[in-house]
């Protein structure tokens, strides 16, 4: 099959090396952040933190960025089934127990 | 290599070890449909105890400990070890890949682990009976509080359900690499049995889901033996937060059970119709819709425990969508039977008979789904009747049907259509007598999982069990039926015997270990004719 | 070989292996999802609580058991990039690395929970009558969450320990890296589920 040739050009080592770089700023840019009291935003800027550092790992380490499309369609999918499953969760918390 | 079939095939084990450690779909899927069978009438026979001790007010057979353990057990190993695992295990399993045009499923050794997953699952519940606090009698939900704090053995029956989970979405993971991977060529997605996409739909849920429900049960055991404070009430926890998990896994595991059951009607009625499917698309496109909206709607699950009002009434939109493609699968099988030549053949008429029951079934899930007359109606015989119809009237109907449709290929032998008929009839019967009366009483106020009740109810309670015993006699005639069939000396090897048209019925009966001397090549839709007689216009 | 096995053997299908380690890792994602929407919820009805419970925490643990994770992940992207330019012994040390800071990453763990365990602030322990519910939520879920995680940790060094020995057997080759290429997948999920449990346990102020 030709899928198992791997015709892909193969990442080099600078490119990984710099995207862990970038994970341990992110890293550090979040607890240095949550020092300062951001009132409602503490949650989302570590959420937002998060995500970018995911993003990262997923698509250099786990080449999901130059794999084939099918991977990136199963993602959204599980990530979209798990939104909605919260979502829909918080629509009876955030009523039931309203914010004061 | 020679063709030898996958039942005479000697390979490195002999005997039964030939059959328990055959990496083969189709033994595995023979392996399979005996457990089934063996746990369906394991359930069948509790649920028979569970109407003659309703037969009348008070007790009758046993006491309300052993009722509540009856009921609990009917559900766990009805739902767990026979609907869920049900049509894709012994069907999917066996028909997948020839449907494919494929050898095997992707992953063959995986296939079998899950088998054995699931016989360590059905080991533990039976074990979960004998030791410990004894049987469980939460229910099959294990709702909170009370499954952390009753003495039965929940922890262990939990676990077991875990790992019987665990089994489906090793099920569900291997289908869908199969027929992402495996499809002979020209098998395009649109040119895939209706099956299939009932399978693939099904797989996404087993695999997307079925975690969920995984850890949720696996939190219930960390607080029944480390008391980690997650769901009690008197630690701060939020028992309806256990419902939605619950819930969550649940619903869309209502679809687990029906979408391949589903799927099996779009074979069975074209092939008996002699003609093409009508509407192909939108027959496929639903199963996926099915499987998608059925995870926004599990709230409805919930409408009388106090969450939200908001929730409740998004949710009870929410569930009437789903009315939306199930009606689009069944306008467009009767759109498919108009106008044909239609062959009543056995297999057929378990369809016609799915299809009248399921939409009983589905009706009535209407009146649930609404929030105000679920209020009434919450918690009754109503329920119980309702999802007997859609369950048992859906999949277990049309797991029979998929065993008498596909009986001659799997094992090459060729049952009696008139008995088989006489049973299907019975069954019918039965299953109406026995559970409409549901319908009346749940109506009139019979609380569900009650062990005793006032006399008004008594005339539907003998109804009803009467009822069951006509249903079980149609499944025994059923099964004995296909027993005697087993039993016969001679081979049937007649390839084709309904004039199906998809890729199961061109390889050899039964089939070969490989299941085809050469992978085909497909160039027409699954069932395309060629000497199809078009219908005249009408006027 | 007899022919029954031959089957499974009869093409090799790298695609298809990955397509099915994605969708294992899914059941992972969505298992730790189901907890994630329960953090999300109790968080949700006890904000304060949980502000007083996860000031007890180590954000520097937290801090340097991030950072091992990541580089451990980083040492297994280039172990693979490393197999593939025929640099085998390079590819060996680099997963013994990420072994190594996977341990230190446990290690860590233990003595995380050992100190919490000390003050009497585990399920059921002396100190957690005096917590509010919200504090004993906060803890059965910061139990579960990090104890199944470093379960995780557990079985992917298991896995890379495997792949180690399959590369100096020559299992595992330039161009038939497959099970590597999972069992990386396998290990960069561990680390991403660390990413989210970072900062919703020991970054809340």
């Amino acid at each position: 099959m030709s899928e198992n040739t791997h015709t892909q050009e193969h990442p080099g080592y600078g490119l990984y090396i710099v995207v862990w770089a970038g994970l341990v700023g992110l890293t550090t840019i979040t607890v240095a952040l949550a020092g300062f009291n951001l009132v409602g935003l503490t949650v989302v800027t570590a959420l937002a933190i998060a995500i970018v550092k995911s993003l990262l790992v997923t698509n250099y380490f786990m080449h999901v960025k130059t794999d084939s499309a099918v991977f990136k369609v199963f993602i959204f999918v599980c990530i979209a089934i798990f939104l909605v499953v919260i979502i829909l969760t918080f629509f009876d918390l955030t009523y039931r127990f309203p914010l004061k | 290599m020679d063709h030898v079939s996958y039942l005479d095939y000697k390979g490195k084990h002999k005997g039964l070890a030939g059959w328990l450690l055959s990496t083969d779909h189709k033994r595995i899927a023979i392996l399979y449909l005996v457990s089934l069978i063996v746990f369906f009438l394991v359930a069948v026979t509790f649920g028979v105890l569970m109407r003659l001790e309703m037969l009348t007010p008070g007790r009758t057979i046993v006491d309300p400990q052993t009722y509540n353990t009856l009921f609990t057990l009917h559900g766990v190993i009805m739902i767990f070890l026979f609907i869920i695992p049900g049509i894709p295990v012994v069907f999917g399993n066996f028909f997948l890949p020839i449907m494919l045009g494929a050898k095997d499923v992707a992953f063959p050794r995986l296939n079998l682990l899950s088998w054995y997953f699931y016989i360590f699952g059905a080991f533990l519940v039976i074990l979960s009976l004998f030791v410990g606090g004894g049987p469980i009698d939460t229910g099959w939900t294990f709702y909170v509080p009370y499954s952390l704090r009753t003495q039965s053995n929940v922890t262990l029956a939990v676990f077991a359900a875990f790992v019987i989970g665990f089994s489906s979405i090793l099920t569900g993971l291997n289908f869908i690499v199969t027929i992402h991977r495996m499809r002979c060529p020209g098998m395009t997605w649109f040119k895939m049995p209706l099956f299939v996409w009932g399978l693939y739909s099904t797989s996404w849920i087993q695999l997307l889901a079925t975690p969920i429900l995984g850890i949720t049960l696996l939190l219930i055991m960390m607080e029944r033996i480390f008391g980690v404070g997650i769901f009690d009430p008197a630690l701060g926890g939020d028992p309806l937060l256990y419902q939605h998990l619950f819930w969550i896994y649940s619903h869309p595991a209502v679809y687990i059970m029906v979408l391949p059951a589903m799927g099996l009607v779009s074979e069975i009625i074209p092939t008996f119709s002699k003609k093409d499917i009508f509407g192909y698309g939108p027959i496929a496109m639903s199963s996926l819709a099915i499987a998608f909206i059925g995870y926004l709607v599990w709230g409805h699950h919930m409408f009388s425990t106090g969450i939200s009002d908001t929730s409740r009434a998004i949710f009870s939109f929410l569930t009437f969508i789903v009315a939306i493609p199930s009606g689009v699968k069944i306008f467009n099988w009767v759109a498919t039977m108009y106008k044909a030549s239609i062959e009543t053949r056995a297999p057929f008429m378990f369809v016609v008979a799915f299809i009248v029951i399921f939409s009983i079934g589905g009706l009535t899930g209407l009146v649930l789904g609404a929030l105000n007359t679920d209020i009434h109606l919450t918690d009754t015989y109503f329920v119980v009747a309702h999802f007997h119809y859609v369950m048992f009237g859906g999949m277990g109907l049309l797991f029979f049907g998929g065993l008498h449709y596909w009986f001659p290929k799997m094992f090459a032998k060729m049952y009696n259509e008139r008995a088989a008929k006489w049973g299907l009839l019975l069954f019918v019967i039965g299953f109406n007598t026995l559970y409409f009366p549901m319908f009346i009483m749940g109506y009139l106020g019979m609380p569900r999982r009650y062990y005793d009740y006032l006399p008004e109810y008594k005339i539907y309670h003998i109804i009803s069990t009467v009822g069951s015993w006509i249903l079980v006699t149609g499944i025994l005639i059923l099964i004995i039926n296909l027993i005697r069939a087993l039993l016969k000396k001679e081979r049937y090897t007649e390839a084709d015997p309904w004039g199906g048209t998809t890729l199961e019925w061109k390889v050899a009966t039964p089939p070969s270990l490989e299941n085809f001397d050469e992978i085909p090549v497909v160039e027409h839709g699954p069932y395309y004719r060629e000497n199809l007689i078009k219908p005249e216009k009408s006027h | 070989m007899n022919n029954e096995a031959a089957i499974g053997h009869a093409h090799r299908d790298d695609l298809g292996s990955k397509m099915g380690m994605w969708l294992f890792l899914f059941t992972e994602l969505l298992l730790f999802g189901g907890m994630f929407i329960l953090y999300a919820s109790y968080r949700y009805m006890y904000p304060d609580n949980f502000k007083v419970a996860a000031m007890h925490l180590d954000t520097l643990i937290g801090s340097v058991n991030t950072i091992l994770l990541l580089t451990s992940s980083l040492t297994v992207a280039l172990s693979i990039a490393a197999l593939q330019r025929k640099q085998t012994r390079f590819s060996v040390y680099l997963l013994m690395f990420t072994i190594v800071a996977g341990g230190a990453f446990l290690v860590n763990k233990y003595f995380e929970w050992s100190t919490k365990i000390h003050h009497g602030i585990y399920p059921k322990g002396p100190e957690m009558a005096n917590l509010s519910d919200g504090e004993v939520i906060f803890y059965g879920l910061y139990y579960v969450m990090t104890g199944l995680h470093a379960l995780h940790v557990i079985v992917g060094l298991v896995f890379i320990g495997f792949m180690i020995v399959f590369i100096l057997r020559g299992k595992q080759t330039f161009d038939n890296y497959q099970k590597l290429e999972n069992a990386g997948l396998y290990w960069h999920l561990v680390d991403i589920i660390w990413i989210f449990l970072f900062p919703l346990f020991y970054l809340i102020h």
